[in-house]
């Protein structure tokens, strides 16, 4: 009973937690920018915009397919659905050099790793080990405490399209941005990198000792 | 022709004729579409074709998206089918040369030479029983060789053929490769995993640890030419490179050479090739992470991994050994030949696009042909060999390679002389090595008492 009751108040506090944060990002963030925006108007249906739609539908089922698989390898495919949709509609915002590096980083590296992480462990069907969760209960107090929320956002923002100048040349903005506006957050995202290099080292290094 | 005795068998010579007729209609009509329609499907190129051919407004007329997006289609479509044939003619060429170099008699039976086997491989894979072991993982079982054919599929988008003959010269080309061969990859493990057999998991797992581990060198290799060219672009990067051998970039910097062979080491090893072929190793693990895989699905599997052959040699052209620039011809030659940009192009435009496109397929199947040689000659490395050379000495040369260049385009800038310098005597010692080297083999064929006969091809 106390476990129940311990897990329900968690649960409500997260949810708190959870609206507090989309409140405060809307009124701080979203809410400003939403006032300049002028409504895009009205474009009729093209191919592009079928295929934005496609593109669309892809993320969001493969989004889905993480959440709700029960065998971790289905998740991790969800998840290159989901990437590989989002590197796509980063085509559509002409933003070139982004899109190819969330494929080469995301599916290419990350996605690569995590399957062959997966791969090498042997119980990966079971639920209970791979894929555990916290309950129907949780999770509808989460969607119910949330999809309000953002379904206001998403329906009370005046969304605004920017036509994207035609395949502009990103990467030297890109290099010029990071070399010199950015060189500080650049250099201590490298750091955090160099961290977990060594962190690896040091927890492989130690199974060796053991051995 | 068991079933029917009295039949007469074709004459050589006949068979001689439909070999050559097959050949080169085949290669005809192909390299003759991507000719065509990798130019025509420019923006520009379907404008100008619209109003002086058609004799509409391209602006006002209302079809122009459709013909756009359809004669875009015609060129996937064409290119995929350049993919798939020239990966059956790789097989054709690897089997021939892998025979001669064991002393058998190899592909002799379908068509002059065996040419026409790969079409009738092709053929009795389509009609095997596409069998998916009961215990296999159903979905991402035949899931996989769709992200390899995939990955496989999309570098034709940034390959060039030619001055103008590129289905879309992107802005990060050479990234853009890079990128979307991490499908295969992908592919790879799922069908490792997916077949529920541990000939095919270790295949798989060793394919995905090679290739993740190779790409390290190859890509601070190609930040090498891109230094030099200064852009991303595949065109760019050629049209930075001159066509005389002194101007290519594996001639014009040193670090570019040691680049050059760290990327083509690193490119044996991402297309599973001997010395690297660990992950399909057949004396060890059957046929790695394909060996549960029949018929059509394999057919995939297949014409990927011979289809790869061409990508990478193309690709190692672009970047070092100066793609389709023809001698005598420079970019003011380009935009002469080309005319005013409205109208379509004239025929000497046309035929300069199609010897830049000789250019480059023959350098690219020269460099085919190596890949091949070495395939036959060299045997199979260890794993913990293939780590070493990869962690161990590619990595940090192709490092060393990246910084040498770095400081080189900062020479460069104030001695521009220095390229050319470096060009001719690195060609010179090239040139020297190879003759060196033919001298050796000429002894060597004189001292075992053998003499050289290409009679019986």
């Amino acid at each position: 009973m106390t476990q129940t009751t311990g897990k329900l108040l968690g649960w409500i506090l997260g949810t708190a937690l959870a609206i507090g944060f989309v409140v405060v990002m809307g009124q701080l963030a979203i809410g400003p920018a939403a006032q300049s925006m002028v409504p895009a108007p009205a474009t009729s249906a093209g191919l592009t915009e079928v295929l934005f739609y496609v593109l669309a539908g892809v993320t969001i089922a493969g989004a889905a397919g993480v959440a709700l698989s029960h065998n971790i390898l289905y998740s991790a495919i969800g998840l290159l659905m989901a990437l590989l949709g989002a590197g796509s509609l980063y085509v559509f915002l002409s933003a070139d050099f982004l899109a190819v590096a969330q494929l080469l980083i995301y599916i290419g590296g990350v996605l690569v790793l995590v399957l062959f992480a997966v791969m090498l462990t042997n119980r990966i069907t079971e639920i209970t080990v791979s894929n555990t969760s916290l309950g129907l209960w949780g999770g509808l107090m989460l969607f119910v405490a949330v999809a309000p929320v953002l379904l206001a956002v998403a329906l009370v923002t005046p969304w605004a399209t920017i036509t994207p100048a035609a395949a502009a040349h990103t990467t030297e903005t890109i290099g010029d941005a990071l070399l010199s506006r950015w060189l500080l957050p650049f250099e201590v995202a490298s750091l955090v990198l160099l961290a977990s290099l060594v962190g690896a080292v040091a927890i492989a290094r130690k199974e060796i000792k053991a051995d | 022709m068991l079933s029917s005795p009295q039949r007469k068998p074709f004459s050589p010579r006949a068979v001689l004729v439909i070999t050559l007729a097959v050949g080169v209609l085949l290669f005809g009509a192909l390299f003759t579409g991507i000719l065509v329609l990798t130019a025509a499907i420019k923006p520009v190129m379907i404008a100008a074709f619209l109003r002086q051919v058609v004799g509409v407004d391209p602006a006002t007329w209302p079809h122009t998206t459709l013909v756009t997006w359809v004669s875009m289609a015609i060129t996937a479509l064409i290119l995929l089918t350049f993919g798939a044939v020239i990966s059956g003619a790789t097989v054709w060429w690897e089997m021939r040369v892998s025979a001669r170099m064991q002393s058998r008699i190899g592909y002799n039976r379908a068509g002059a030479g065996g040419f026409l086997q790969w079409i009738a491989d092709a053929v009795k894979l389509l009609f095997k029983e596409d069998l998916i072991p009961a215990e296999a993982d159903q979905l991402l079982f035949r899931v996989a060789p769709y992200f390899v054919m995939t990955g496989f599929a999309l570098t034709f988008v940034a390959l060039p053929f030619g001055e103008g003959l590129v289905a879309a010269d992107l802005n990060v080309g050479i990234f853009y490769m890079v990128a979307v061969t991490a499908l295969v990859v992908v592919g790879i493990l799922l069908a490792g995993w997916s077949s529920n057999s541990k000939w095919a998991l270790f295949g798989g797992m060793r394919a995905a640890a090679q290739v993740v581990s190779y790409e390290i060198p190859a890509g601070i290799a190609i930040m090498v030419p891109v230094l030099m060219a200064g852009t991303l672009s595949m065109q760019g990067i050629i049209r930075a490179q001159g066509a005389w051998p002194w101007q290519w970039f594996v001639f014009t910097n040193p670090a570019a050479t040691v680049a050059f062979l760290i990327f083509f080491i690193s490119q044996l090893a991402e297309g599973n090739r001997t010395p690297f072929d660990l992950p399909e190793a057949d004396s060890e693990l059957v046929a790695g992470y394909l060996s549960e895989y029949s018929g059509f699905r394999f057919a995939l599997f297949f014409l990927v991994e011979f289809g790869n052959l061409w990508v990478m040699a193309a690709v190692l052209t672009t970047l070092f050994l100066g793609g389709w620039q023809i001698p005598w011809v420079s970019a003011a030659d380009w935009t002469a030949a080309r005319g005013a940009l409205g109208d379509l192009p004239g025929a000497g435009w046309w035929g300069l696009q199609l010897l830049s496109m000789l250019v480059m397929v023959l350098k690219t199947l020269v460099v085919l042909n190596v890949i091949v040689w070495i395939r036959w000659t060299l045997p199979r490395i260890r794993i913990d060999q293939m780590m070493n050379l990869c962690w161990k000495y590619l990595v940090p040369f192709a490092f060393a390679a990246f910084v040498f260049t770095l400081l080189w385009q900062v020479l460069l800038a104030r001695v521009p002389l220095l390229a050319t310098f470096t060009g001719f005597i690195m060609t010179g010692l090239f040139v020297a090595m190879a003759a060196l080297f033919g001298r050796q083999v000429k002894a060597n064929i004189a001292a075992s008492g053998d003499h050289v006969d290409l009679t019986n091809w």
